[in-house]
């Protein structure tokens, strides 16, 4: 299945919604979605990978160009993802240590300690 | 002897199509149902390196992949890069990934390599028998 992107705002935070395969031929468009929310001015943004059924190391490496973009513009990024196989990829290259991963977007929302109220 | 051989043009488009096929003939094999995905990703990764290093030197050669079902599942995905460049793999530790220094090109590489050698427990990268490029050979038991 192809790359599949959708947007949509939850408070502060925007979450985009990815499915399909992230690969080395599609993440330039994750890429590019994530500048244009950034550039935009998105400062609180969750990567929801519910429905990612492929993710290899050039998708890894868009997200962790925009945790650091984020992190560095005093904003917050976080993932959500809940299955096993794709946790597993997360573990393997140690990235589980650098993002904040969580099960569903209402625990990736409430846990973010830059939001107001946290 | 290989069972499939596919060589394609160094484009990010086709390491789908390698990846695909890779799976089919691994099932044909008979390589364990919960392994397929692993032996999917781990093509992939191998592809997407080969095609990084010839884009990286500007080459057009093909990359070639081939497939072997004898005794165990083998692929092996060959570039045309020069040693050098092939051999130089290393996994990245947690500091090192969230580093702000850390170019996007050595994360991927870094990454792309910590999942090849985390998927695959016969792995070997070594200089290709003739000739220039490297050789990614990875290797599954067949499950009977």
């Amino acid at each position: 299945m192809e790359l599949a992107l959708a947007t949509r705002t939850v408070g502060e935070h925007t979450v985009l919604e990815v499915g399909g395969e992230v690969d080395v031929y599609t993440a330039p468009r994750l890429r590019e979605r994530l500048l244009e929310l950034i550039d935009g001015g998105a400062r609180r943004v969750v990567v929801d990978l519910g429905r990612v059924d492929f993710l290899d190391s050039t998708g890894l490496g868009v997200l962790v160009g925009a945790l650091k973009r984020l992190r560095s513009a005093g904003g917050s990024f976080a993932l959500v993802c809940d299955k096993e196989p794709l946790l597993k990829i997360f573990r393997i290259t140690a990235l589980d240590q650098v993002f904040p991963l969580h099960p569903t977007v209402d625990a990736a929302i409430s846990a973010d300690p830059t939001a107001p109220g946290a | 002897m290989a069972t499939v051989r596919l060589s394609f043009s160094p484009a990010p488009v086709h390491v789908r199509t390698a990846r695909l096929v890779g799976v089919a003939v691994a099932r044909r094999a008979g390589v364990r149902e919960d392994l397929l995905d692993e032996v999917r990703l781990a093509i992939g990764e191998a592809c997407t390196r080969a095609v990084a290093l010839h884009h990286q030197y500007g080459l057009a050669d093909p990359v070639l992949v081939e497939m072997s079902d004898s005794g165990a599942y083998s692929v092996r995905v060959v570039d045309r890069a020069p040693i050098e460049a092939g051999l130089g793999l290393a996994a990245l530790n947690a500091d090192e990934l969230a580093n702000e220094a850390l170019t996007d090109e050595a994360l991927t590489t870094g990454v792309g390599f910590a999942l090849l050698a985390g998927f695959v427990e016969d792995l070997q990268v070594r200089p290709v028998a003739e000739g220039v490029g490297t050789e990614v050979r990875m290797v599954w038991p067949v499950g009977r």
